[in-house]
């Protein structure tokens, strides 16, 4: 039973090979891509009713006995962010044969993106550190390969900076990681944790964390380290675009979650109290550069810098509430980015520009992308009833037991601007005389409406269906506030 | 020998930094070339340096190699290797089609 923790990286990986020798014909790729995408998405659904039923699945590779091997621990957090991962792959899946990647789909386009799934899934369920950084290594990998497709003039240069900055991180990690083995002895998580509960997180202890943190959130794009990302989003295919804003990011955040739910738990005072405020700049950094632009692509890979800010709020906070807020605000935002980024490619193709104030009057011509728009600004923005409102009612109402005014502040004024931000799209390219445009061709979008309803559709029952899904995001955090099942689980006491 | 093997580890980490900072493309990759020999020689030295030990435990010998930071840096070493032949690639790539190895000069123009 326990090697179902290892499948999800399993599947991505076969259908990446298999996908490597069908590549010059597109549509055995693109039939098989659906396939195995499908099949992925039903898998990890079973993953996630199995854990919830039964509890942590851990996989100890090779059977080496868990401080001294690798183990994958597929807890209830890792099982819903794996499932999440492959909701998107499908959507992703649906919508590349239509989105206009041309000959590029050719250059060896579906391989990659499954790798990319393989490194994601990966770093979600591994238990080990340093095979986390091996993970990263995959996914940014194919991240390397994807956003270069091509080979645009414009890709190149900026694919250049997004693989220096991740080289550098990279080699922080491993820095860090090896720090961590010169401290505890030891690169197993569970271990870590119970070696530094047991060192009381001292000095150097607590650095070694703020290292690892930082590295984290250049992958994450906090502030003040988010330059790279903006630009590098921009410049691949929308489908592509839909994936990086969806899932590298969230990979980064995802770690902090974990290192610093797991283990830098001893400290809250050094390590989380400054996060708050890291939350805080990143959500108002973020909206200022969404807001200081009219390229519709620009605003939403801007709008990916104040969610992860919401995101470590709830970790900063560090109660239940907020936890189960921040880990609920996570899934939502995966859902939603990669909407966002899926839409906005439709929305520039049909204009034939990604530039705001040469678009507007597309409602005539294209009614049912203007009020999918509409439905997304209000998910992202956290109008009830969609989803992005039950996360940040908790984040904010846990905030508010923490007693964290100010930040609450910040955090409603940033979900106005963000909604501003979206709006700003849904005014310019759709209000306005038929005619804005001059005369235009309606083109059609057939294929790449559909994924789009189907992630927006989730977002809303995210929202409406909240009874269902909260209690999941409750027992997660419950699960996250307490590291000794963590612990336990894997070491076996 | 600890000692010693963590200050060159830090002049690498220095000149690594340097070579990042410059705005020649081929100076750039070099920086990164030699980050990366610092960190692993970093966590060659995190497991101990102990000279003529085998790395193997054995029930009663108490004197040998950690064998973990060696199969870490082995990892380490075969990713850094592969990640820089695709810089290279990219960077010669972009230098060829932007007719530029200055990073000044790639900076790009807003709304592309």
């Amino acid at each position: 039973m326990s090697n179902l923790a290892v499948l999800p990286i399993i599947l991505p990986l076969v259908a990446a090979i298999v996908l490597i020798f069908f590549n010059s014909k597109v549509n055995v790729s693109r039939t098989l891509t659906k396939v195995f995408s499908l099949i992925g998405l039903g898998l990890s659904g079973y993953i996630v009713w199995e854990v919830l039923k039964n509890g942590t699945i851990i996989l100890e590779t090779g059977d080496w006995v868990a401080p001294y091997g690798i183990v994958l621990v597929m807890d209830s957090l890792a099982a819903v962010l794996v499932m999440t991962t492959n909701v998107i792959a499908v959507a992703c899946a649906f919508y590349a044969p239509s989105a206009g990647l041309g000959e590029k789909e050719n250059y060896y386009f579906y391989p990659f993106f499954f790798f990319l799934i393989t490194g994601v899934s990966g770093a979600f369920i591994t238990g080990d550190l340093f095979n986390l950084f091996v993970f990263f290594e995959v996914l940014l990998m194919a991240s390397y390969a994807l956003i270069v497709l091509g080979g645009d003039k414009v890709q190149l240069r900026e694919s250049l900076k997004y693989l220096l900055i991740n080289l550098f991180s990279s080699m922080l990690f491993v820095t860090a990681v090896a720090f961590v083995y010169g401290a505890v002895g030891t690169v197993n998580m569970a271990q870590i944790a119970q070696r530094v509960q047991e060192a009381d997180q001292q000095g150097i202890l607590t650095t070694v964390g703020i290292l690892l943190f930082f590295v984290f959130a250049t992958k994450a794009a906090l502030f003040p380290l988010y330059y790279w990302l903006p630009k590098s989003y921009v410049v691949p295919n929308p489908v592509i675009s839909a994936l990086f804003g969806a899932l590298l990011t969230k990979v980064g955040i995802y770690s902090i979650f974990r290192v610093f739910t797991l283990i830098f738990v001893h400290r809250v005072d050094l390590t989380h109290e400054v996060f708050i405020w890291f939350a805080g700049l990143s959500m108002v950094f973020g909206i200022i550069g969404a807001l200081s632009t009219s390229n519709i692509k620009l605003i939403i890979a801007y709008n990916i810098i104040p969610a992860i800010g919401f995101i470590l709020l709830g970790i900063g906070v560090m109660n239940e509430t907020a936890i189960s807020g921040s880990v609920y605000y996570l899934v939502h935002d995966m859902i939603i980015k990669s909407a966002l980024f899926l839409l906005v490619g439709v929305i520039a193709y049909v204009a034939g520009t990604s530039d705001l104030k040469k678009m507007g009057g597309l409602i005539h011509t294209y009614p049912l992308l203007g009020w999918l728009l509409f439905i997304a600004a209000f998910v992202l923005a956290g109008i009830p009833p969609f989803s992005g409102f039950i996360g940040k009612l908790l984040l904010l109402q846990g905030a508010f037991e923490g007693e964290h005014i100010i930040i609450i502040l910040i955090g409603l004024l940033t979900s106005l601007l963000i909604l501003y931000s979206v709006a700003k799209i849904f005014i310019h390219a759709f209000w306005g005389d038929k005619d804005a445009m001059g005369p235009i061709e309606k083109k059609s979008t057939k294929g790449m409406v559909a994924p789009i309803v189907f992630l927006l559709a989730l977002s809303v029952i995210m929202g409406v269906g909240a009874e269902y899904f909260y209690p999941i995001a409750d027992s997660i955090a419950a699960y996250l506030m307490d590291p000794q099942i963590y612990i336990d689980s894997v070491l076996k006491e | 020998m600890e000692i010693i093997i963590l200050i060159l580890s830090g002049i690498l980490f220095a000149t690594a930094i340097y070579n990042l900072l410059q705005k020649q493309l081929l100076r750039i990759v070099i920086g990164t070339a030699l980050l990366s020999h610092g960190a692993h020689l970093f966590i060659l030295t995190m497991g101990k340096l102990k000279t003529g030990q085998p790395p193997i435990l054995t029930d009663g010998v108490s004197d040998y190699t950690d064998p973990l930071p060696q199969a870490l840096i082995l990892t380490s070493i075969v990713i850094s290797f592969g990640v820089t032949s695709l810089l290279l690639v990219l960077a010669y790539r972009t230098t060829q089609e932007n007719k530029t190895d200055n990073m000044e000069q790639l900076r790009g123009k807003a709304n592309e």
